[in-house]
């Protein structure tokens, strides 16, 4: 039987979830849901937070933190984190976005969790909290390596630095179906320049391994370069490296690996096909 | 399991139902509360046909609970006509035939009503936006984005408040 418990507070849901392997975080409930719909998710508890700090988004300074509930439509109704548009309108239609939530799109299996990658190359930390002790913050690269088989433990919040330059952070999700469909693959970019030459470089893909994952090869390919045409040649040919896509029913593995450098190089030239 | 009672007001009426734990507030409102305009499509959210609002902002209540929704204002597309008017969507999608098997149309209505709600004067991009969450085997889509376009320049457009037009 499948109970619901209501969790006034993150601690008294975090309790819950150390103690109880069949209690499942209940976000937005595009994913849960799902599974309950389908008849995989039958037994255990639902646990909904309303806790105020679980859709909290602090967003004002130069450091940036989303509550685990914040919804893809809290996001976009954000002035202050319009460098993160693009991506929280990749996700669905604009019902999916009034209630998928940024901790759940940590959890969404390949093609799905386009955010992520947006928040990999914003080299966030994911907030988790075991027990009723405090949270600790882990590298998400870190969690999402770790993410099938991670402990009872809650995911709280999401954080990251706001990049000083907006318009050095890119996104673009390619599928085939526009304006909504799901990713052949997508890719985030965070090219900080400075004097001329790109420093701290962050580029993620989604949908070109079991998890959003980071292009480390095409970071060293581009990192203290400038930004031209030479540079672009180099991230291309460096594109698939640790690279594993999937074939599924959007695209198949050949495709993926085939259109990545393509559309990695677009992105870097700032092409907007 | 004991049931839950819930209480939320839906097209403008005050109603309450007893409701299991884990029930959506799609099955609420189909097998509870006899509203059949929402429909189970997919189970997924994928094609749109459960879409409600609520509080005005469309959600798909195949995967929204019912214990969630206590206190809130739901509206379908079975409350959209005031009496034998027609809303101006519902008579737009009319005269374009943008309804044909009709099994995404109050979906299709739905989410529409919250643009229009919205935007008064979409573009036919944010018309298309709009309903990209929403799936039809039928029209071809043409139909539906003439429908809401027209609507939106039709007389007697006004706010979805208590789920009834001028």
């Amino acid at each position: 039987m499948l109970d619901v418990r209501h969790c006034a507070t993150l601690a008294e849901a975090a309790g819950i979830v150390s103690g109880d392997r069949q209690a499942v975080l209940l976000g937005g409930g595009t994913l849960v849901m799902r599974d309950v719909n389908e008849g995989r998710l039958t037994e255990g508890t639902l646990l909904r937070v309303t806790d105020p700090v679980f859709r909290r988004i602090e967003a004002g300074g130069g450091r940036i933190e989303l509550g685990a509930g914040v919804t893809m439509g809290m996001i976009l109704a954000n002035r202050d984190l319009a460098f993160l548009h693009a991506a929280a309108r990749a996700i669905g239609g604009p019902a999916v976005r009034n209630m998928a939530s940024v901790g759940g799109n940590l959890f969404a299996a390949s093609p799905y969790g386009d955010f992520t990658v947006a928040l990999l190359a914003l080299d966030a930390q994911v907030v988790v909290q075991a027990g009723f002790g405090s949270g600790r913050a882990v590298p998400l690269e870190e969690f999402l390596a770790a993410r099938e088989r991670s402990g009872p433990a809650l995911v709280t919040a999401v954080q990251f630095s706001r990049p000083s330059n907006p318009g050095e952070f890119h996104f673009r999700k390619i599928s085939r179906v526009r304006p909504k469909g799901i990713s052949v693959l997508s890719i985030a970019a965070h090219l900080p320049q400075s004097g001329g030459r790109m420093a701290q470089v962050r580029v993620a893909y989604g949908a070109m391994a079991p998890t959003p994952i980071r292009a480390r090869g095409v970071e060293r390919a581009l990192e203290g370069k400038s930004l031209d045409a030479g540079a672009i040649q180099m991230a291309k040919q460096a594109a698939l490296e640790g690279c594993r896509p999937a074939t599924d029913a959007i695209a198949s593995e050949w495709y993926r690996r085939e259109v990545l450098p393509v559309h990695l190089g677009r992105l870097l030239a700032g092409d907007g096909r | 399991m004991a049931k839950i009672p819930v209480q939320f007001r839906l097209n403008g009426s005050d109603r309450a139902a007893f409701v299991d734990a884990p029930e959506t507030l799609l099955n609420t409102l189909r097998r509870g509360l006899g509203d059949f305009a929402p429909k189970y499509g997919c189970g997924q959210g994928a094609c749109g046909v459960c879409t409600v609002l609520i509080d005005g902002e469309p959600h798909l209540s195949c995967l929204t609970l019912s214990v969630a929704c206590e206190g809130k204002r739901i509206e379908t597309a079975s409350g959209m006509a005031d009496g034998p008017d027609l809303h101006p969507l519902q008579a737009q999608f009319m005269e374009h035939f943008a309804a044909q098997c009709g099994f995404c149309t109050p979906g299709m209505l739905t989410v529409a009503r919250a643009l229009l709600d919205r935007n008064p004067n979409p573009t036919r991009d944010e018309v298309i936006e709009a309903i990209s969450g929403n799936i039809c085997r039928c029209t071809g889509y043409e139909p539906i984005v003439a429908a809401i376009l027209a609507a939106a320049g039709s007389p007697g457009m006004r706010r979805s408040e208590g789920g009834r037009h001028a």
